[in-house]
Order: structure tokens, then sequence, then C-alpha cells
């Protein structure tokens, strides 16, 4: 194809001259993929024990002399577990019964390296387990997202692809869905194959092909997204949503919550952060519909050793409580709260399998069979509304 | 190093055709290319200071292309500096403790943040010109290599000062020996802030540097246990720095007597016993020489080939040349295979590009800027475990920006140019009118001058075609036909393959 005829065509004549290799969906495929998965990183390990706090546990106060929230500050949710204060938009989706929490989420021989345990949550894998795909690019490759979907997933603000990496997936990774297209229009030219690096340049810039004929900008909404990072992350997650061509799956991260040093402050603003980009997320997918078909999941590859440390802050430690949060979700406390008196090794035991959250989704919400992307049979939990 | 740039010209339309015949011959190579004896060949040559340096100059090709692989390879390792030739910020000599700010009004807090972004900026700056000018080039991949491999960050350094040190050590050793690399590194008051050694002590010790000395730095994940990070962490007490000068600190009253049982053994260590202890171990070498080799070579180590160089790396005391002649000297580093198999990082992309096309400029701070939209923003890598690399450089936002980039440097149609560079993101430029100014102004400074560049070939394809001196790799993508002079260029640099080293 002679270059400056295609340069000139712009980015109407990608689309077109991409689409046949992409191919169209086949009847019936896939259709539990017009509902959304948001998966939401709490990248560092999040102190779970400060968000979701266990203010009539003696042992919490004893363990935390300095850090614990007091008990006339948390945002109570039952007669022994409340939320920190900053959690305080978390709560209106609490009272909507919006919000599922699920205590005590782990997995067995816990890791207690930041990468090595995040590599477990991402690939669904044991503890001693090595996988080199994420789950969702296997459930992805096990139950194939719809052709005409703009990607099987979007990463949005980061750059490692976590659950979504994968040979085999659409993903592509964008902050800003503008910006995305305005840059789409350079254009891509069909290229040829070789070895692995070139390979994935050449099946990026495929996706981005892919995406960008698919996606569309011009959605506004009233809601007001907060002025952060996070804020801008679920602002474009809003506008992916909202968009007609389907999406698998998104994934935003939330940076930071690794707090070995003076916690006190900075947790209190990465969770006001999350808090409020979650509840904006929720106000702007009411506005097109799409809170009810919309679920969003927390996870992280750790929570933080419930004793404090002399620094302020928090050593790496194991189970945590996540969030689950959507018009789909039945609204409630999961799980088992924390046993403080029966450390392992200063650590929690855990009470969930990690693997159950993600067999919620894949059986649940999405109407898939979890057991092969998941490697073993997990119980889903039972926290969708029939 | 300012070119002001000219529209290509009739005159040199000539060149182009005659250079078009040499990139006519995509992916053969010419016959003054094939090495003639023991001697190189240009397109090894190529090879060789694209992987150990940024860039290819045609007249460094021809003089390497002549040498026997020996002599070439030793080259490359010969005369390397130790120290950067740039000046540095004038504010890095001295040191501002970062702790202060706790006590400070909220007018003099806001203060103390702006200097510290202006400060990361000028920091960002500095090294960025002395990778663009180095007549070292080595150097500077190795003092980037070890920055990825013993990461710090501003973000929680909170100072430019210490920031600036950790540099200059990493650089003082970056080609020297390991040990003395580690040992300086582990007691460097920005890696103490970074992981938290500076408040580690008896009673209540702080695990994170004692983990990471052991995951990144030396063994690598799966060869110790939770009880060996425990213990490590009671030897590392007392390690600190003191307020005022910012320098290390032994502080012996907060620090572990008793004894301690690390890796099987057992006695009353201090920090540097267990650093002795993990350079005794034979994992350490081969951690290290497999990242070499990954930085180097391949994505994917021989793990025989790699033990072999651990072993004369580890024999050799931790010299650090003698593994890079031991990768540099070997068959694997030449393989066609490898050739133009690694990604190259945004810092090479960048710096690259610019220095093989010799492009002008007045300023590195729109150069700055892009490192970080594409992902590679130094002194702030993402975490401890540094930048991830390879195949993860690329993907939808960062192949786009990388195009955009390149789609701007040889654009013809100035106009154009600067219609673009006014929609351009400032995002993280200094604040106000004149930060967004003097990002405009030395953005539009940034100029390549097609006529000059190409007047290099006048006499002949020297270095081989353009395509084989830009390109590791035949392009990807159908040349366009006819194209020539800039246009080449461009299709060339918009090509896949130039995204890879």
């Amino acid at each position: 194809m002679d270059r400056r005829h295609f340069l000139s065509i712009g980015a109407a004549g990608v689309a077109a001259a991409w689409l046949p290799r992409v191919g169209f969906a086949q009847p019936g495929e896939g259709l539990g993929y017009r509902r959304l998965l948001v998966l939401v990183e709490l990248k560092g390990g999040n102190d779970a024990l400060n968000a979701v706090v266990p203010y009539a546990d003696p042992a919490y106060y004893a363990l935390r002399p300095r850090l614990a929230i007091k008990r006339d500050e948390v945002l109570q949710l039952d007669e022994r577990t409340g939320l920190h204060p900053a959690l305080k938009p978390l709560h209106g989706l609490w009272e909507a019964k919006d919000l599922a929490i699920v205590q005590g989420v782990g997995y067995p021989q816990p890791n207690l390296s930041h990468f090595r345990s995040i590599e477990i949550w991402d690939t669904a894998s044991r503890s001693d387990q090595y996988l080199g795909e994420g789950w969702l690019a296997r459930a992805f490759a096990a139950q194939r997202v719809p052709a005409e979907f703009a990607a099987d997933g979007v990463v949005v603000g980061a750059s490692d692809f976590g659950p979504l990496a994968g040979t085999g997936t659409r993903t592509i990774a964008l902050t800003d869905t503008e910006q995305f297209l305005r840059q789409a229009r350079l254009g891509n030219t069909p290229a040829r194959r070789g070895n692995a690096a070139l390979n994935h340049i050449v099946k990026v810039q495929d996706d981005i092909a892919q995406a960008a004929a698919h996606l569309n900008p011009n959605i506004a909404f009233k809601t007001a997204f907060p002025r952060s990072p996070f804020g801008n992350a679920v602002r474009t997650a809003a506008q992916l949503a909202a968009n007609p061509a389907g999406i698998g799956a998104i994934r935003l991260s939330l940076n930071g919550f690794d707090t070995h040093q003076n916690q006190a402050n900075v947790h209190q603003r990465l969770l006001g952060e999350l808090a409020e980009g979650l509840a904006a997320l929720k106000g702007a997918l009411l506005e097109v519909g799409r809170w009810q078909s919309t679920l969003v999941m927390t996870y992280a590859e750790f929570g933080r050793r419930p004793r404090e440390n002399n620094s302020g802050g928090t050593d790496h430690g194991t189970a945590a409580a996540h969030f689950v949060a959507g018009g789909g979700v039945r609204g409630g406390l999961y799980g088992e709260p924390p046993r403080l008196e029966q450390l392992q090794g200063g650590n929690l035991m855990h009470a969930v399998d990690f693997r159950s959250l993600y067999a919620t989704a894949l059986e649940q919400w999405w109407g898939m069979k979890s057991q092969g992307p998941l490697g073993g049979r997990f119980q889903a939990l039972d926290l969708l509304k029939a | 190093m300012r070119h002001h740039a000219q529209r290509t010209s009739f005159a040199a339309a000539a060149v182009f055709a005659s250079l078009l015949v040499w990139a006519c011959a995509a992916g053969a190579q010419s016959p003054a290319a094939r090495p003639a004896g023991g001697a190189l060949g240009r397109d090894a040559a190529r090879h060789l200071l694209n992987r150990t340096g940024f860039d290819a100059q045609p007249a460094r090709i021809e003089a390497l292309a002549q040498l026997s692989r020996r002599d070439a390879v030793e080259s490359v390792l010969a005369a390397t500096s130790t120290t950067a030739r740039t000046p540095p910020p004038a504010w890095a000599g001295e040191f501002v403790s970062p702790r202060r700010g706790r006590d400070l009004t909220d007018a003099e807090r806001k203060e103390f943040q702006r200097e510290l972004r202006e400060h990361a900026l000028e920091l960002k700056g500095w090294w960025v010109t002395e990778m663009l000018t180095t007549p070292s080039p080595l150097t500077e991949r190795m003092t980037l290599f070890w920055h990825n491999h013993f990461t710090s960050s501003l973000q929680k350094v909170r100072s430019g000062t210490l920031m600036y040190r950790q540099n200059v050590l990493l650089r003082r050793h970056a080609l020297g020996n390991f040990a003395a690399l580690l040992k300086g590194v582990s007691r460097d008051p920005a890696m103490l802030v970074y992981l938290d050694s500076a408040t580690n002590r008896r009673g209540q010790p702080n695990e994170n540097f004692a983990r990471e000395v052991m995951e990144l730095f030396t063994l690598g994940e799966g060869h110790y246990t939770e009880a060996d990070i425990r213990e490590a962490a009671r030897a590392f007490t007392g390690w600190s720095i003191d307020r005022e000068s910012g320098e290390f600190l032994w502080r012996p009253r907060a620090h572990d007597t008793g004894p301690k049982t690390v890796l099987g053994r057992t006695g009353d260590f201090q920090g540097d016993d267990v650093l002795d202890l993990l350079l005794a171990r034979p994992e350490t070498a081969e951690f290290i020489s497999a990242k070499l080799w990954k930085e180097f070579i391949s994505p994917e180590p021989d793990r025989q080939a790699v033990r072999r160089i651990a072993v004369a790396f580890r024999n050799s005391g931790y010299d650090i040349k003698t593994a890079l002649r031991a990768l540099f000297m070997s068959d694997a580093f030449f393989a066609e295979q490898n050739r133009g198999a690694l990604v190259k990082s945004p810092v090479e992309f960048v710096v690259g590009t610019m220095r093989q096309f010799n492009v002008g400029y007045s300023d590195p701070l729109p150069l700055t800027l892009l490192l970080r939209t594409l992902g590679q923003d130094v002194f702030s890598p993402p975490n401890v475990k540094g930048w991830p690399g390879g195949d993860a450089w690329i993907n939808s936002t960062t192949l786009l920006a990388r195009r955009q980039f390149l789609d701007r440097l040889f654009r013809v149609d100035e106009a154009h140019m600067a219609a673009q560079m006014k929609s351009a993101r400032t995002k993280g430029a200094p604040g106000g009118p004149d930060g967004r100014e003097r990002f405009m102004r030395a953005a539009l400074d940034i100029r390549f001058s097609s006529a000059e560049w190409l007047r290099q070939f006048d006499n002949g394809p020297r270095g081989g075609s353009l395509q084989q001196v830009v390109l590791p790799l035949p392009p990807a993508v159908a040349l366009p036909t006819g194209g020539q002079g800039i246009e080449l260029i461009r299709a060339l640099t918009a090509d896949p393959a130039y995204q890879l080293k």
C-alpha cells in the first residue's frame, strides 16, 4: 500500500483497512461480556485493617497503639465492623446496598514479596506455582470476547497488564480516551511478523487499530470526577463503559499503599481517593444506565501486618478485606472478620480464597465455567442479586 | 548542539537517490558489509554499538567494522568514564533535610514542594543531557542499569541532592566492582530513606531493606526464607542518616547486637557481614549475570552460558567488566536470531534517536517529560523492582507516544509542527505561563536537519545503507516505492523494527 496515500485517509481509513482482519462475532458467543467487570488494584498492599476496622476488638487497639482508628471515628457497618472515616463516599454505596465487603481474602502459604504475591493474584496461581498468563487472559481464551468489541480489556493509566497479561488477548492501555484516538490517527500499515519482540509491537498496532475503530469519546457526564490521577482514570473508565462498542474488563490502579512509614495521613488520602472515585463511577454509570451491568472489584497483593511497626507504618501482611460494588451486588458483609487472636507468624489467616472472588466474577457475573481459567474448583460467593 | 532546521533541498535529493539504491537491498548485506577475514563487519559493528551505547554513527561503524571481535569489544570497554561531564545543578552540593518540611507553615511547605518539583526536573534534565552528550555511552547505559537494579525514587526520597549523590555513586562503580557497588549502595542515604533503613532499629526492625537486598539486589526470589529476612533486618539496625549533612551515620545504640542466623550461618552480624554472606553465594553472581544477559543479549538467557559467565564474574571478585566482556564476546551476543530481539527502552529510544540523527535542542525539558510519558521517568522508577522492561515497554499508550514523537521530529512541514506543539501535553512542566512558555520554546527548538545529516553519506554509504544504519532488522512494513531522503527516514523510523535494538 502506498504510504502517503494511506496516511491521508486518516482514522476512518485505518478502521476500514483493518476490519476484514478482525472479523465479526459469532451469534450467541460470550453474551455474558455485555456485563462489564472493573478491577481496581490497590498497589502496594492496602492496610485493610484500617479501612474495614474491627472497632470492637480490643486486640486491634493493642496491636496498633498509634495507628488504630478510634472507635468513635469509624463509620459503623454493624456492631463490630466499621469503615475508615475517609471512606465516607463508599458508605453511601453501602447504604444503597450496592457494596459488598469481603473480609479475610487471601491464599494458603502467603508470599510476602510484593512482586511474587501480585503475580500470584494476577495469574490466579497457587503460592508455589508459576503461571505466565493473567487469569482474565485465560478466561478470555476459554470464552472469547465478541470480535466486534472495542477490546477484550483496557488497562487505564498503568503499563503493567496484570490479570490481562497474555499473548492472546486484545488488551490496550490508555490514560485518556480523546488523546488515544487523536494519536491513533497516525495510522497503521500491515506489517510482517518476525521475532517475539517484533510480533509484540505489530500486535499492539493491531489492537490500537481495532480499539480506535470502535471507541467514541464524546460522552459528557454531569457527575464531577475527583481531581486526582485516580479520578481521571475513573472518568476514562466511565467513558469506556458508556461506549456502545463493548469491552470485557477494565483495570484501574491506585498507587501508594506500601505504607511502611508514617502511614496515617497517606492512607487517609488514598482511601479518600478510592471512595470518591468509586462514588463518581457509580454516579456516571447511573447517568448512562450502565451501573446495573457493571461489577467493580478491588484487589491487592496482600493486606498489611496487624501489628504496626516502629516507623508509624505497617509491614507486608497477608489476608485483607476487599470491596465489590455495582448495581447487581447484594450489599453486605461477607467472609470472616479478622481473627487477631490467632495470628500466624504475626499475620492473619485467610478465610476466603481470592480465587473465589474470581470465580464469582466468571460464574455469577459472566455465566461461564471458572474451573479451567482458575485451574481448580473455587466456590463462588453468593454476593450478586439473582 | 543547536541546529537550524532546513527544508529538504533539491540539491540533497540527488544524494537520496543514491541512498535509495542501498536501501533497496533490504536485508541483504552489501558486499562491503560482509566481514573479511577476522574483521567484525558493518552489521555486527552497528549491533555492538547500539547494544552497548545509544546510537551507531556511520564513521564509528566503519572504524569498528575493520576490527576483530576482540579488538572491537575491547575498544567499547576501554576508556569508559566514571564521572559525568555535564555540570550538576547548582543546588546538588547542598543538602536540605526533607524532614524539615514537617515544621514548616503551609506557605513554607508549598514553597518546599515547589522547589522539590523544580529540582526533580533539573536533575532529570541533567542526566538526560549527560546521556545525550557523553563520549562514554556504556557508562550511562550501565548507570541506568544499576539505577533500575538498586532503585530509589525521588517520590519517596524527596531530596534532589541525595538522589544526585546516589547517581554519582552508581556511575563511579557502574563498570567497576559489584561488591563495592552493593556495599556503597546499601549505606547510600537515598537508599536508606527509600527502603526505610533509616528507621530500622533494635527491638522493632523494619524489614524492607533486608527483604529487597536479598530478593532484588543479590540472590533473587526463592533463595532465602522469611526467617533470613527477619534476622538480616536485625543486622542492618543502626544504619542511619545524619539529618544535618545527609550523610550515612552509624548509630551504635540503635544496633541489635545479639546473634543472628542468616542463610544458615550464625554470628553477631553487622550489615556488611550479611552483604558478604550474600556475595559469597553463587546465586548472586548468576542473578546479576542473567539480568545483564537480558539487558544486552536477549529476553531468554541461556542458563548454561549464564552460569559460565557467573563463575567468571564471581572468580574475578565481581569485576563488572569481566562479566560484560564475557557477554559481549559470546557468540550469542552476535547471533542472527538475537539481532533486533530486544525492545528499546524509552531512554534508548529518545536518546538514541536524538544522537543518531544529531537532532538539535536547547533545553532537555521536553525530552525529560517525554520519557515520563513513555514510561521511564528517570529518578522515579515505579517501585523497588524498577521498570519491568522488555515487551512491557510497548503498549498502546507508549507506542502511540513514540510514533507521535517521531512524526513531529521528521515532519518537513514546520508550520504543522508548531501547531502540533501548541496542543502538546505540558503535564509536569514547571507551573505558570513562564513554565509553559519555556516548554513550548524548548519543544520548538528540537529540530532535525535532514540535509545536514544526510551529507555524511555524500561520498557513498558510510557505515552501510541508510536502512542498515537505522534499523536492526529489515523493515516489517514495505518501504514506500521511490521514497528517499527525509521520506525514507520517516518510513524507516515509523517501522516497527525501529523500536528494536
